[in-house]
């Protein structure tokens, strides 16, 4: 190691946002994503209707620490679950996964089971999303 | 941070100056090698990172590279690279390639986050395992991205992709050089964007291989397209002539066309022996900015902050800041 290569300063952080389902409101996803970046993170936006599948596997490829899912639809107790289970097959364990949407608080409880860290209705500040985000995102550098 | 010391396997570290690697990394750089998605998509993270282990990565992947087709993608906001590539991309899938992408938006100098959406435009290449899409924030100016985005095609290169794509808007301010990275540049325009004089004022017309002139259904790129021949034709007959097609990425219409420009200028390059040349231009543009980024950090780390602090308020008493630079250069460097 030579001297002068000091450690350069943690990354950023970096997050998926995507919307899976039918519901084509993305208005809140859209917030929240400009949130975490004017937050300091780097934020990939990945726009509606996504496929459990095609929200795995660009988490896989753009190697993210944290997938935000937002959804309307009411669709969430199938749609969570699926995601999950495709971001397992590819070998993706790690990621901090979070919900935000219209979400009952016993089937929040049920996502948490599922994996799902954190589950914000509607209303919640954007500060408790970006805190929650900062404090729990794995570790960078694994 | 990973330790550079134990369980060091195999890595060439006689040299002065290269990086030992670890056993992770030699594990993570076998399994890039082997086309592992999850490991190609840690590695690209690793380059960006642009630490010691991320030298030691690119030591052990160095070997592996130079056989990609390296392609620039570059053009001012909203000419539709982002579509166009998804387009481009599902052609050369059909010719039987394996693709990877690396897409290019800016940090915001503010915050040091940024908003990635190239993905939004590439959705359809999710599902297949012959492409990898990875967006990249541009983290800073200076040479910090050329290195990243260098190093990630290396990256693709060394996981057996056969077309490496970059995606950047071009040249100048703290955007990457793509000339640093591509072996072909196609240039993407689009008509009702300004004036020529917009393209032109981004240097973006020095550097064509190829020009696409995009949202050809709009019906309305004839124009466009005069435009530039007409300045192609006052430059006069060239050893390489830039095509110029029309390309629509709603329709389709001359998506092919395009693919077979970038095959053909390959075909040129490797044939009047420029792709030697031009890798021997780049080989020595990236040592020559390697060196002034170590030289930096060398003189930045020794020169001392209350000599920074002092020569700060010589400044603002008075003497000129050109002075007080020679001054503090001549002390540290001379």
């Amino acid at each position: 190691m030579t001297t002068a290569d000091k450690p350069s300063s943690a990354p950023p952080i970096r997050v998926l946002v995507a919307k899976p389902g039918l519901d084509g409101h993305d208005r809140g996803a859209k917030v929240v994503a400009r949130a975490l970046r004017d937050a300091g993170m780097e934020v990939i936006y990945t726009g509606i209707r996504q496929t459990p599948e095609m929200i795995a596997e660009a988490a896989l490829q753009e190697d993210v620490d944290v997938v935000g899912l937002s959804i309307l639809s009411g669709a969430h107790m199938v749609l969570v679950p699926k995601v999950v289970a495709a971001l397992r097959e590819r070998g993706v364990d790690d990621v901090l996964i979070v919900v935000g949407g219209i979400i009952p608080p016993g089937e929040g409880k049920q996502l948490k089971q599922h994996g799902v860290a954190e589950v914000f209705g509607p209303g919640t500040p954007m500060n408790e999303i970006v805190d929650f985000v900062r404090e729990h995102a794995r570790p960078r550098g694994g | 941070m990973d330790s550079a010391s134990g369980g060091t396997v195999g890595a060439p570290d006689e040299a002065r100056g290269t990086d030992p690697a670890d056993s992770r990394t030699v594990e993570l750089a076998a399994r890039v090698e082997k086309g592992d998605r999850r490991a190609v998509a840690r590695a690209l993270s690793v380059v960006e990172r642009a630490d010691t282990s991320s030298r030691a990565l690119i030591a052990l992947l160095f070997p592996r590279t130079g056989r990609a087709h390296l392609v620039g993608v570059t053009g001012v906001g909203g000419v539709g690279k982002s579509s166009l590539i998804a387009r481009l991309v599902t052609e050369w899938r059909r010719r039987g390639k394996r693709v990877g992408v690396v897409a290019v938006d800016p940090t915001s100098a503010a915050t040091g986050g940024a908003l990635l959406g190239d993905r939004i435009r590439m959705e359809e290449l999710l599902a297949d395992p012959g492409v990898f899409v990875r967006s990249m924030a541009t983290r800073g100016a200076g040479g910090g991205l050329a290195r990243a985005t260098i190093d990630a095609t290396r990256v693709f290169d060394a996981a057996g992709y056969d077309v490496v794509v970059v995606e950047t808007i071009g040249v100048g301010q703290d955007q990457l050089d793509v000339g640093q990275v591509a072996e072909t540049i196609v240039v993407v325009e689009a008509p009702n964007l300004g004036d020529d004089v917009q393209a032109l004022k981004a240097g973006l017309r020095e550097i064509a291989d190829v020009y696409a002139v995009n949202k050809a259904d709009t019906g309305s790129t004839d124009r466009t397209v005069a435009t530039l021949r007409a300045m192609l034709a006052l430059e006069g007959d060239r050893d390489w002539n830039p095509p110029i097609v029309k390309t629509s990425a709603a329709t389709g219409e001359g998506i092919a066309e395009l693919a077979d420009a970038a095959e053909v200028h390959l075909a040129w390059l490797a044939r009047s022996r420029r792709r030697a040349a031009r890798r021997r231009e780049r080989a020595r543009a990236e040592l020559r900015r390697l060196l002034q980024e170590q030289l930096l950090r060398d003189l930045l780390g020794r020169v001392g902050d209350p000599d920074l602090t002092a020569a700060t308020t010589a400044v603002l008493g008075g003497t000129d800041p050109y002075r007080c630079a020679s001054e503090l250069l001549r002390r540290y460097h001379g």
